[in-house]
C-alpha cells in the first residue's frame, strides 16, 4: 500500500517533468515569436490572446521566454550535474578506494573547495573572462562553472562510501583472490558505488537550477536576450503583491514544480543510496 | 498654548463682562493660533545611506549633502525652482571684473543656533577652512582654479571680500554650497545657520534634526521660520521598504523615485506622485578610444572614427529607451546639458532623428557592406562589440538589450554583459580592456566648469580615452580651448557662447552617445503643505523652511 502511493508521486512526478521538457522542446512550434523578439509597443502587457503570459519589460513574449528559458536550465543543469558527478567520483571515489596520502590530499582540496566563498569566486571569474562572448557561450560558461564547482559534497560522500567498500569482505574476497588495482576498482567497487553516484547526480539538477537562478538573479548568468529561470526570476523584483501581476508568477511556480519533482522522482534512489 | 490658558484665567478674575470680553479674545486668538499653527509637525523621509559626515566642507554623498542642505546656512542660495541665484545670509555681492574677486555684504543681528553671532570672521574662518590643502574639502576643489593663495579681507562685520589667485569662473554661484562655520562656537559645525540642527543620531537608524530656534528667516506674515518642529530621517537603503513605508503613511516624501516606482502609485494615489520632467541626469553610453588599450586595431579604428560613432548613435531608438525602459518619465538626450538646464542649454542642438537606414548608409560610406545580414568592416570583419554595464541596475540592462536589438537591424552583434562595478570601474580606468560601456552621469550643478574634469584631454575622467598627453584630435584640442576659455572668462554671454560650441563638437564628434534624460520623479504626501518639487537636488524638500505638516484628525489619518 505505502509502496504503491510512493509510486503514484513519483509516476506523477516523472510525468511532470517529461511533459515540462516536452513542452519545453517544442517551444520552437509553441511560441514562434521566439525569445528575443521585442513588441515594444507591448511592452510590460498583461496576458492576451497573442502573449499568453503577457510581456516583459521591454515587449518580449514572457511565455517565448519561459519555454527557452525551461529548455535551457533543463538541459544544461542535467550536463553539469554529470560533470560534477563524474568529478565527484573520481576524486572521492578513488580518495576512498585508494585512502592514504591520496586521501587525505583530496579531501583537503575538497575542503578547500568547501570553504571557497562561491559567489564571489563566480564574480571573479565572470570579471576577468573575455566580454565577447556570445549569450550561447556564456550559458555554456555559467553551467560549466556550476558543474566545476559543484562536485565537493557529492565527493566527500562518495569518499565515505568508498572507504566502507574497500574494506568490505567481498572486496578482501577478491583481493585474496588475486584481483587488484583497476579491474578489482571496475568490477566490484564502482558497481556497488553507482547508488550514490546516481542519487548525487539527481540532487544536483535541481541545485545547479536553483544556482543558476541565484546568479541569474545576480546579472552573473546567462547573457540577454538569452532567457533562463534566473532571468525570469528577475522580475520578481520589486513586486510589492502577488496581485498586481500573478502571470509573472509563472516562472517561480515553474521552477517549484521541477524541482519539487525532480525530488520526488529520485526518492526512490535516495532510499537505495540509504 | 499655556500661556493663553493663563491668561485668561487672570482675566476671569475680573468681572463678568470682561471675562465675555476675554472669552472672546481667547475665541479670536485660538482661531488666530489654528491659522498659523505652523511651528509644528515632523517631517520624516528615508536617507539611502548613512551620512558620512556632518562637517559641511566634507560632505561627498548624498546623505551628507541633504543634512548640509537642511542645517547649513549659506551666502547666497540658487533658487532650486527659478534657477536664479538668491541673497541669503549676503544681502548683497559683487564678482570684480577678472572674476578673482567677490565682495560680500552680509545680514547684521543674525545668530548661530547656539547663540554665537554671525559675522564677516566666520566667513572668513570657513573660506580658510575650505581652501586648506590639509583639509582636502570636495567643496573647495570646485575653487581652486590657480596656484596661490586664498585671501579673505574682513572690511567690517558685516563685509568681506575674498581674493582668488585666479579666476573661478561662475564665482558667486559655487558659494550655494559652502556653508558657514562659526569661527568662535565651542560647537564648531554642529552651530549652524540653516533651517534646522542635528539634535540625535542613530548610526543605521535615524537622524533628528530639531527646528533652529535663531534662524533668522521669517515669511510674508513675519513668523519666524521653518514652520516644522522638527525633521526625522530614516537611514533606509532599501527603495521597496522606503516605498512600503510611504504607503502606510510612515514617511511623508520620497525624494526620487524610479520610473516603476512612480507607475505602481500613480495608479492608485495620483495625487501623491510628481513628475518635475527631464532632470540634469543623463544616460549614455561610449566607446573605447584609448590607443593602448588592449583592443585589436581594426576595433580601435572602428570605435576612433566619428563617422561609426555617429552611425551607431543613429541607430538607436531614444524614443523607445524613454518610452518602454523608463516608462516614459525620460525624454531623448540631446547632448551634454540637459534641456532641464535652463541657461547653459544649447537650444540650437535637436535629438538624434532614429534612421537605421541611414546609419547603414553612413557606415557604408566608411566601407562597411552586409552580408547575409552581418555587417562587415572593408577588411572583412564582422563588427561585433560587448557593450559592459553595471549588474543590478535594471534600467540599463533593460537600454543595454534594448540598443542590441536595434543594433541588429543594421547587422552589428552586441553582446550585453553585465560586471560588478569594481571590475567596471577597473576595466574602464586601468586596463582599458573593454569595447563600449552603458553608464549615467548624475550632475548636480548646473555650471559647465562642473563637467570640466570629462571634457579636458588630459583628464583622468576624459571617459573615452582619459589622461591624454596632449590632445589626439583636432577636435579634443577645440573643445579643451573652449572649456579654458569659458572658465577664464567672467563674461556670462561669452562663456555661453564657449560652451554651447562645447555642446555641437560633442554632437559632431559623438564620444558620448547620449540617450536619454531621465525624468525627476518625487511622492510627497498630501499632509505636506508648500512642496513644489523640482528637478535640482533636493527635489521635494528645497523649501523645506516653508514646508508645513498638516495635522490630521485621527478619523482622516484613518
Amino acid at each position: 500500500m505505502m509502496l504503491s502511493r510512493i509510486n503514484f508521486w513519483r509516476v506523477l512526478a516523472c510525468a511532470v517533468l517529461l511533459t515540462v521538457i516536452g513542452v519545453s522542446l517544442a517551444a520552437n512550434w509553441l511560441a514562434p515569436a521566439g525569445y528575443a523578439k521585442q513588441y515594444r509597443e507591448a511592452a510590460d502587457a498583461a496576458p492576451s490572446r497573442q502573449h499568453w503570459l503577457g510581456t516583459d519589460e521591454i515587449g518580449r513574449d514572457r511565455f517565448a521566454r519561459v519555454l527557452y528559458g525551461t529548455r535551457i536550465s533543463l538541459l544544461l543543469a542535467p550536463a553539469a550535474a554529470l560533470l560534477s558527478t563524474l568529478m565527484a567520483a573520481l576524486v572521492g571515489g578513488l580518495a576512498g578506494y585508494v585512502g592514504g596520502v591520496w586521501a587525505r590530499c583530496a579531501m583537503a582540496v575538497t575542503d578547500l573547495f568547501l570553504s571557497l566563498p562561491w559567489l564571489f569566486l563566480l564574480i571573479t571569474v565572470r570579471a576577468v573572462m573575455p566580454l565577447n562572448v556570445s549569450p550561447l557561450v556564456s550559458v555554456l560558461v555559467t553551467f560549466l562553472m556550476l558543474g566545476l564547482l559543484g562536485w565537493t559534497s557529492a565527493a566527500r560522500v562518495l569518499c565515505s562510501t568508498a572507504t566502507s567498500l574497500r574494506d568490505a569482505d567481498f572486496v578482501r574476497q577478491a583481493r585474496a583472490s588475486g584481483i587488484n588495482g583497476a579491474r578489482l576498482f571496475w568490477i566490484h567497487v564502482l558497481p556497488n558505488l553507482k547508488p550514490v553516484l546516481y542519487a548525487q547526480f539527481w540532487i544536483s539538477i535541481p541545485a545547479f537550477i536553483l544556482s543558476e537562478a541565484n546568479l541569474g538573479i545576480l546579472g552573473l548568468g546567462v547573457a540577454e536576450p538569452m532567457p533562463s529561470w534566473g532571468s525570469l526570476l528577475k522580475e520578481l523584483e520589486g513586486l510589492v503583491s502577488v496581485g498586481e501581476a500573478p502571470w509573472k508568477f509563472v516562472p517561480l511556480i515553474l521552477l517549484v514544480v521541477v524541482v519539487t519533482s525532480f525530488q520526488m522522482a529520485l526518492s526512490r534512489q535516495d532510499e537505495v543510496a540509504a | 498654548m499655556t500661556d493663553l490658558q493663563g491668561r485668561l484665567a487672570v482675566m476671569g478674575t475680573t468681572t463678568r463682562t470682561t471675562l465675555r470680553k476675554g472669552i472672546l479674545v481667547a475665541i479670536a486668538c485660538l482661531g488666530i493660533l489654528a491659522g498659523s499653527a505652523l511651528a509644528q509637525g515632523e517631517l520624516r523621509f528615508c536617507l539611502r545611506s548613512e551620512p558620512k559626515t556632518f562637517d559641511p566642507l566634507q560632505v561627498e554623498d548624498e546623505s551628507s549633502g541633504a543634512i548640509r542642505y537642511l542645517t547649513g546656512g549659506v551666502l547666497v542660495r540658487l533658487n532650486r525652482q527659478t534657477q536664479a541665484l538668491e541673497p541669503e545670509l549676503a544681502q548683497s555681492w559683487k564678482v570684480s571684473k577678472d572674476g578673482k574677486q567677490i565682495t560680500f555684504k552680509l545680514r547684521s543681528g543674525v545668530s548661530f543656533s547656539d547663540g554665537t553671532p554671525f559675522s564677516a570672521e566666520d566667513v572668513a574662518y570657513t573660506v580658510k577652512q575650505l581652501m586648506d590643502p590639509a583639509l582636502h574639502s570636495p567643496t573647495g576643489d570646485s575653487f581652486r582654479s590657480g596656484p596661490g593663495n586664498v585671501e579673505t579681507n574682513v572690511i567690517s562685520p558685516t563685509q568681506i571680500s575674498i581674493t582668488f589667485p585666479a579666476l573661478v569662473a561662475g564665482l558667486d554661484r559655487q558659494f550655494d554650497q559652502v556653508a558657514i562655520l562659526s569661527a568662535h562656537s565651542a560647537k564648531k559645525e554642529m552651530a549652524v545657520l540653516g533651517p534646522f540642527m542635528v539634535a540625535d543620531y542613530k548610526p543605521g537608524a535615524t537622524v533628528l534634526l530639531k527646528r533652529n530656534p535663531n534662524y533668522w528667516k521669517t515669511d510674508a506674515q513675519g513668523r519666524k521660520l521653518p514652520h516644522l518642529d522638527s525633521i526625522k530621517l530614516d537611514i533606509q537603503p532599501n527603495r521597496d521598504v522606503e516605498m512600503l513605508r510611504f504607503k502606510r503613511g510612515e514617511i511623508d516624501l520620497i525624494n526620487s523615485l524610479d520610473s516603476e516606482y512612480f507607475d505602481k502609485l500613480g495608479t492608485t494615489s495620483p495625487q501623491l506622485v510628481h513628475d518635475a520632467g527631464p532632470s540634469l541626469d543623463s544616460e549614455q553610453m561610449w566607446f573605447n578610444e584609448v590607443a593602448r588599450s588592449p583592443l585589436p586595431g581594426y576595433k580601435k579604428a572602428w570605435f576612433r572614427s566619428a563617422a561609426f560613432r555617429r552611425a551607431i548613435s543613429a541607430a538607436i531608438n531614444r524614443e523607445d529607451l524613454a518610452r518602454v525602459v523608463f516608462r516614459g518619465h525620460a525624454q531623448a538626450a540631446v547632448g551634454p546639458v540637459s534641456p532641464a538646464n535652463k541657461f547653459w542649454f544649447n537650444a540650437r542642438l535637436k535629438p538624434e532623428v532614429h534612421s537605421p537606414d541611414a546609419a547603414l548608409k553612413a557606415l557604408q560610406g566608411e566601407g562597411f557592406r552586409l552580408d547575409n545580414g552581418t555587417l562587415k568592416d572593408k577588411d572583412g570583419n564582422a563588427v561585433v562589440f560587448s557593450i559592459i554595464t553595471n549588474s543590478g541596475n535594471k534600467y540599463r540592462e533593460r537600454m543595454a538589450t534594448m540598443i542590441q536589438e536595434d543594433l541588429q537591424k543594421i547587422g552589428i552583434q552586441v553582446n550585453v554583459v553585465t560586471l560588478d562595478f569594481p571590475s567596471l570601474i577597473e576595466r574602464m580606468t586601468q586596463t582599458f580592456d573593454y569595447e563600449a560601456v552603458l553608464l549615467g552621469l548624475t550632475n548636480v550643478g548646473l555650471d559647465p566648469n562642473e563637467q570640466m574634469n570629462v571634457w579636458l584631454s588630459s583628464s583622468e575622467n576624459h571617459q573615452w580615452n582619459p589622461s591624454e598627453k596632449t590632445p589626439e584630435t583636432a577636435w579634443e584640442a577645440e573643445i579643451d580651448r573652449l572649456m579654458r576659455a569659458q572658465a577664464s572668462s567672467s563674461d556670462a554671454k561669452k562663456r555661453k557662447e564657449s560652451f554651447d560650441r562645447v555642446q555641437e563638437i560633442a554632437v559632431e564628434q559623438a564620444p558620448f552617445i547620449y540617450l536619454v534624460n531621465r525624468n525627476a520623479l518625487s511622492a510627497v504626501a498630501t499632509t505636506v503643505q508648500g512642496a513644489a518639487p523640482v528637478i535640482l537636488v533636493p527635489q521635494t524638500y528645497w523649501n523645506v523652511d516653508r514646508l508645513t505638516i498638516e495635522q490630521l484628525t485621527a478619523a482622516a489619518a484613518k
